[in-house]
C-alpha cells in the first residue's frame, strides 16, 4: 500500500502536507518564540520583551531570566513543592486505582462495561466544574464540615478548603481515572490462571501479587503514574481554586508572572525549566508506550 | 468467574464514592433555594430559571459551542489525515518529527502550550498584522492543534487493527489510491473518526486555560466565565449548570453503552 499511494502524487502530498505544516507553524514555532523571549529582557513596551536583534542588527540575548529562577529560593521551592504534591497524588491515585482497576478487569463482562462507563463518565464532565465540587465539599460551611459538626466531632468548622490538602485531593480526584484506565488495559490482558496456578503451588497471596501480578502489570503502572505526573505538574485551576493564596506551583507561579508582573520573559523561563523538568517522565512514558506496543502485536 | 475479595470490593466502593459524591453534592445543592451556596433554604429549581435568563452564560455557551464544534471538524480532518500518514505511508523524510509533534499536545501541560500559543500570536501580529484581535479564530487554531492529536490516537489504533486485504484487494484490481482511501478505507474507520469528533468537542468545550491565554479581552467562552465566578467561592447557579452538564453527559453516554450492548446481544 506504501509503495502504491505514492504513485498518487498529488494526494500523498495533500494528506502529508496539511497536518504536517499545520503542527510546524501552530505547535513548533511557538516553542521556538517561548525559547526567543526567555532569552530576552523584560523593558516597559508593547509587547514587554527586548527584541533579539538590537538596532544594530547584533544578536542581544542574556540568560538573566534563567541565571534568576536558579538565585531566586522562591523558585526552587515552587519547583520542589510542584514535584512532592504531583508526587504524592500519583503514588495516592496508584494506590487507590490498583486495587480499582484490578477489580474491574475480574468482574462479569456485563458489570465491567458499567464499571468502565463509569470511570469515564466524570472524564466527559468539564474538569472545571469537577474542581468547583469540592469547593462546594470542603468549604467552612460546606458538606464535609456540617457533617462533622453534626456529629459532634468537631465544635468549629475545620479549615480543609485552601490549604495544601485540599490541592492534594484535588489533584487526586482529578487525575484518578488517567491512573485506572492504563493500569485496567494491562490487567485486563493479564492471564489469572497464573495467579491462581501460583496459589495452588503454595505462594502466599502476596508472593502471588509481587511475583506476578505487579511485574505483568508493569506497562501499566508506568503509563499511569506518568498520566497522573505530568499533567499534575503543570495544574493551574486547582491550586487557584482549591489552594489557599500562598500555594505556590509552578503553572500558577507562571501565570501569575505572565499577567499579574507582566514579565513574559520571566514566564517563558520558568515554562521552558518546567518542560526541562518534564523530560524525564515523557521520555520514560513513550520508551513504555513503544515498548507496550511493540508486546501488543 | 472468582470471587472478588473482600478488600478488592472495599476499595472499588470507596472508589466510586470518591467519584461520585462531589457530583453528587453538586446536583442536590443546585435545587438549594437560599442564595448561600452552602445552608440549605428549601427545595427550588429557580436557579436553573435564572441560568437561561442570563445572557452571559447563554453568549459565552454560544461561543463555546461554535469553537467546540469547528475545532473539532478541523481536528478531525486533520487527525484522520496525521493517522493515516503515520500507519499507511511507510517511511519518509521526517517522519520522526511528526510523530513526535503529533504526540506531544496529549502530555505537555496546558500552561507551556497556552503560553506558547499566546506568544506566537503576538509575535505573528507584531510582523503580519494578523490576527488583529483574539478570540475566536486563536482559541479555534488552538484547540484544533491539540485535540487533533486524541483524533489521531483514536483513528491511528483503529487502522493499524482494521483488516488490510479490503485496501489490497481494491488496488489490485485497478482503484486508484485516492479512491481506496475514500472508499474504502474512510468508511471503515468512520466509527473512530467520531469518536475523535465527539472526543475533540468535549475537549474544547472544557478547556479554561489554553482558552485563556490566546483570548483577548470580550471573548470569553464557557468555562472562563464560570472560572471568573467561582473565583471568588461557591454560587447556587453555577451548581444548577454543573447539574445540567453531568445530566447531559450522563444521559449521553448512558444511552451509548446501551445501544452498544443491545447490539453485541444480537450479534
Amino acid at each position: 500500500m506504501a509503495s502504491l499511494i505514492q504513485k498518487d502524487r498529488l494526494w500523498w502530498h495533500i494528506t502529508v502536507l496539511v497536518p504536517y505544516l499545520w503542527l510546524l507553524l501552530f505547535f513548533l514555532l511557538p516553542f521556538g518564540i517561548i525559547l526567543k523571549i526567555s532569552l530576552a529582557e523584560p523593558i516597559l513596551a508593547q509587547p514587554p520583551f527586548s527584541p533579539t536583534f538590537d538596532d544594530t542588527g547584533t544578536l542581544s540575548i542574556t540568560a538573566d531570566n534563567f541565571a534568576f529562577l536558579f538565585s531566586d529560593k522562591l523558585y526552587a521551592l515552587t519547583y520542589l513543592k510542584s514535584v512532592i504534591m504531583a508526587a504524592a497524588a500519583t503514588i495516592c491515585c496508584l494506590l487507590l486505582g490498583f486495587p480499582i482497576a484490578y477489580g474491574i478487569a475480574r468482574s462479569q463482562p456485563r458489570t465491567r462495561s458499567l464499571l468502565l462507563l463509569l470511570i469515564v463518565l466524570p472524564f466527559w464532565i468539564s474538569f472545571l466544574l469537577r474542581v468547583y465540587a469540592w469547593m462546594g465539599l470542603l468549604g467552612n460551611y460546606g458538606v464535609i464540615n456540617n457533617f462533622l459538626m453534626w456529629l459532634g466531632i468537631t465544635e468549629q468548622p475545620m479549615q480543609i478548603l485552601y490549604t495544601d490538602f485540599a490541592i492534594f485531593l484535588g489533584l487526586t480526584y482529578s487525575y484518578l481515572p488517567f491512573m485506572i484506565l492504563p493500569l485496567y488495559a494491562t490487567l485486563e490482558r493479564m492471564d489469572l490462571d497464573l495467579v491462581d496456578a501460583a496459589m495452588d503451588l503454595g505462594a502466599s497471596r502476596t508472593t502471588a501479587f509481587w511475583d506476578i501480578t505487579w511485574p505483568l502489570a508493569r506497562a501499566g503502572v508506568i503509563a499511569g503514574c506518568m498520566l497522573v505526573f505530568i499533567p499534575a505538574m503543570g495544574e493551574y485551576v486547582i491550586p487557584f481554586l482549591l489552594g489557599g493564596p500562598d500555594a505556590l506551583l509552578i503553572g500558577r507561579v507562571l501565570f501569575d508572572e505572565f499577567y499579574v508582573n507582566r514579565d513574559w520573559p520571566l514566564a517563558s523561563a520558568v515554562a521552558i525549566m518546567l518542560l526541562l523538568l518534564l523530560v524525564v517522565p515523557i521520555v520514560i512514558l513513550q520508551k513504555n508506550q513503544a515498548r507496550d506496543a511493540e508486546q501488543a502485536t | 468467574m472468582r470471587k472478588q475479595s473482600r478488600f478488592i470490593l472495599s476499595v472499588l466502593a470507596f472508589g466510586y464514592a470518591f467519584l461520585y459524591i462531589p457530583l453528587l453534592s453538586v446536583i442536590v445543592y443546585s435545587f438549594n433555594d437560599s442564595r448561600l451556596a452552602t445552608v440549605w433554604g428549601g427545595f427550588s429549581t429557580r436557579w436553573y430559571g435564572e441560568l437561561f435568563r442570563n445572557e452571559q452564560i447563554l453568549d459565552a455557551t454560544f461561543l463555546s459551542f461554535r469553537i467546540a464544534a469547528t475545532s473539532a471538524t478541523l481536528a478531525t480532518v486533520f487527525g484522520t489525515m496525521a493517522a493515516l500518514m503515520l500507519v499507511r505511508f511507510g517511511r519518509f523524510r521526517g517522519r520522526t518529527l511528526f510523530s513526535g509533534m503529533i504526540t506531544a499536545p496529549l502530555i505537555i501541560p496546558e500552561v507551556i502550550t497556552g503560553l506558547s500559543l499566546l506568544l506566537f500570536f503576538v509575535t505573528i501580529q507584531q510582523w503580519f498584522g494578523w490576527p488583529s484581535q483574539r478570540g475566536f479564530s486563536t482559541i479555534t487554531i488552538a484547540h484544533t492543534t491539540f485535540s487533533m492529536a486524541y483524533v489521531a490516537v483514536i483513528v491511528r489504533s483503529r487502522l493499524s487493527a482494521m483488516d488490510q486485504s479490503l485496501e489490497e484487494v481494491a488496488m489490485d484490481l485497478g482503484c486508484r489510491p485516492a479512491r481506496v482511501i475514500f472508499d474504502i478505507t474512510l468508511p471503515l474507520i468512520a466509527p473512530a473518526m467520531v469518536a475523535g469528533w465527539l472526543l475533540a468537542f468535549t475537549l474544547s468545550l472544557d478547556d479554561l486555560v489554553i482558552a485563556s491565554f490566546v483570548s483577548g479581552p470580550g471573548a470569553n467562552t464557557l468555562p472562563m466565565y464560570i472560572f471568573s465566578k467561582v473565583k471568588l467561592g461557591v454560587t447556587p447557579d453555577v451548581n444548577a449548570l454543573a447539574s445540567l452538564f453531568i445530566l447531559v453527559v450522563t444521559v449521553t453516554l448512558f444511552a451509548a453503552w446501551f445501544l452498544t450492548n443491545q447490539r453485541e446481544k444480537k450479534s
